[in-house]
């Protein structure tokens, strides 16, 4: 198998994802439609059944967290639009294609919580995404299709990590995009103290195809406990880099030698690392294994984002890692010490690893540090930012040792 | 130019907009004059102190005045394999500016960004949040001469 399954993007150039007319002529809107035939309790069911998780990175049952909604006078659909990871740019491209897919996604999740009201937050670096969406959102209300949902565009202003769900929805407000504590969760107080559900654009945008070709259909594609198509961006040293929709079980290799075309000028490859920035590098043994939420897991990587970085024999993980360690420093918000602190020491001892000055001591130093981060960082940040260093000090560690200065 | 109060008040009724409110400013004048962030402090029913600790926040707000175009090389990973570094140092010296600069005449800022997700024609650089794809250092005299 090394073919794409398109889904979400299987009209892609060939509607225009402003116009609600053409999304309607491909049979759009019909599975909202169906939603508001529905009871609320079958159509969380119905999601539920059909296995989509969460699409953003956290892979977490999109049916059940929506389950977790109390009954609230007032509550919110908030659409994740801020993907920040580096090599990530699959909700761009699913705007671009399909937009009017995640605003049906959007008005189905309302009618599953009985929300009238609909944010999106779409990154800062997305200007021309926001003027898109408000297009659209205009056409879809001027036919009809969302009904009684509203959906307002909101737009982020560079911050990587208001792709948190609580710091999203603080700089919805209008505050700093700082994570809050949890609990409670968004579910059941979001957006304004109110009941918030927050997805990712790819899990809203798969919605509409569950509703209309049933929970079963989606939950046979795939992996069977991480069902569906994921949309990945592939960068670095391949020959064909861009992106692809294919389905859950489609194998890391393939994406890399088939999809990709191979490594770029015939070189050999050396590591891949999966899910973006926070992701971990991922060796030459371990390509055989599926894309999916778990099989990643199962070799100590994520899937995350879908973000894809091919590196070829001759590059410099040490290096690159340090540029990932400046990554971290600069994006931590500075609300809790671990990463506040950790990301800007792990960067210091990066930067003396790749300057050839520093010792077996410091590995160790940085490996306890990343332990410490791991455990005690407020949020997925934090948390996530000793990855790249922690798994290419396990798979590439000679690569590290060879700049240490008895080395030297 | 429009007056900041009229910007900041057509934005009033937008509950948590003062961000929105930034937006608009930086439209109107590629950064925030500090009497606009007192301002949208009193509309949004915020302290003034709140509403600088929100333009400081993000990194696409500015509260230090900048050139008409402002230059934005993204450095994240995909981008640093692909060249970033000779092609931050180019602008450089094309412009006689280090990054976070301005020229004398007020026509570029550099700044260094993180992944404006354009990463299937890397190295990026945006001007005023235009993306412009495959860059390199040779290619830069001529791409900034098209912004006069």
């Amino acid at each position: 198998m090394a073919e794409e399954m398109r889904l979400l993007l299987e009209h892609a150039d060939k509607i225009d994802p402003r116009q609600a007319e053409d999304y309607i002529k491909v049979g759009g809107y019909k599975g909202l439609e169906k939603a508001r035939q529905m009871n609320r309790k079958d159509l969380i069911q119905e999601v539920k059944s059909s296995g989509l998780r969460g699409r953003g990175g956290a892979g977490f049952n999109a049916g059940m967290k929506w389950s977790f909604v109390p009954p609230a006078p007032v509550k919110y659909v908030v659409c994740n639009l801020d993907e920040g990871e580096p090599g990530t740019y699959k909700d761009r491209i699913i705007c671009e294609k399909n937009a009017q897919a995640l605003l049906e996604g959007m008005a189905i999740c309302g009618t599953a919580i009985e929300s009238k009201q609909g944010y999106i937050y779409c990154r800062g670096e997305y200007p021309f995404v926001v003027e898109l969406l408000n297009k659209a959102i205009q056409s879809a209300k001027a036919v009809g299709a969302l009904g009684d949902f509203d959906i307002e565009v909101r737009m982020g202003a560079g911050a990587y990590v208001c792709g948190e769900e609580t710091a999203l929805i603080e700089s919805i407000e209008g505050h700093r995009g700082e994570p809050r504590f949890k609990p409670p969760f968004p579910g059941v107080a979001g957006l304004w103290g109110v009941p918030t559900v927050v997805n990712n654009v790819e899990t809203f945008a798969a919605l509409p195809y569950i509703l209309t070709k049933g929970a079963e259909w989606y939950a046979s594609i795939g992996a069977p406990k991480y069902p569906g198509t994921k949309v990945l961006t592939l960068t670095g040293d391949v020959n064909n880099p861009t992106y692809f929709e294919v389905p859950t079980n489609y194998l890391l290799k393939d994406v890399i030698y088939k999809l990709g075309g191979g490594i770029k000028n015939g070189k050999k490859f050396k590591a891949v690392q999966v899910g973006g920035t926070s992701g971990a590098f991922i060796p030459e043994q371990n390509l055989n294994t599926s894309i999916d939420f778990d099989s990643m897991g199962a070799i100590g990587a994520a899937l995350g984002s879908g973000a894809v970085l091919v590196l070829d024999e001759t590059r410099d993980i040490v290096d690159i890692v340090t540029r990932i360690s400046k990554f971290f420093e600069h994006e931590s918000c500075g609300k809790c010490n671990p990463c506040r602190e950790g990301t800007f020491r792990c960067r210091e001892i990066m930067e003396k690893i790749n300057a050839g000055r520093a010792t077996e001591a410091d590995i160790n130093n940085i490996l306890l540090l990343a332990k410490v981060m791991k455990r005690a960082a407020l949020c997925g940040l934090g948390q996530a930012a000793p990855i790249p260093i922690t798994s290419t000090i396990e798979h590439f560690g000679h690569e590290y040792r060879r700049k240490l200065l008895q080395y030297a | 130019m429009a007056n900041y109060k009229d910007i900041i008040n057509s934005l009033q009724d937008k509950q948590g907009g003062i961000i929105e409110a930034f937006h608009a400013l930086q439209r109107e004048y590629n950064y925030i004059p500090e009497e606009a962030i007192t301002e949208a402090a009193k509309v949004f029913g915020v302290s003034q102190a709140q509403a600088y600790g929100v333009a400081t926040f993000y990194s696409y707000l500015s509260v230090e005045k900048r050139g008409k175009y402002i230059i934005r090389m993204c450095e994240s990973a995909p981008c640093h394999v692909a060249g970033a570094d000779a092609v931050i140092r180019a602008i450089e010296k094309h412009l006689g500016i280090k990054v976070g600069e301005t020229t004398a005449d007020g026509k570029f800022t550099l700044e260094l960004t993180e992944c404006v997700g354009q990463c299937q024609a890397t190295p990026v650089i945006t001007v005023n949040s235009e993306p412009v794809f495959n860059v390199s250092a040779v290619k830069v005299p001529e791409i900034l001469s098209a912004y006069k």
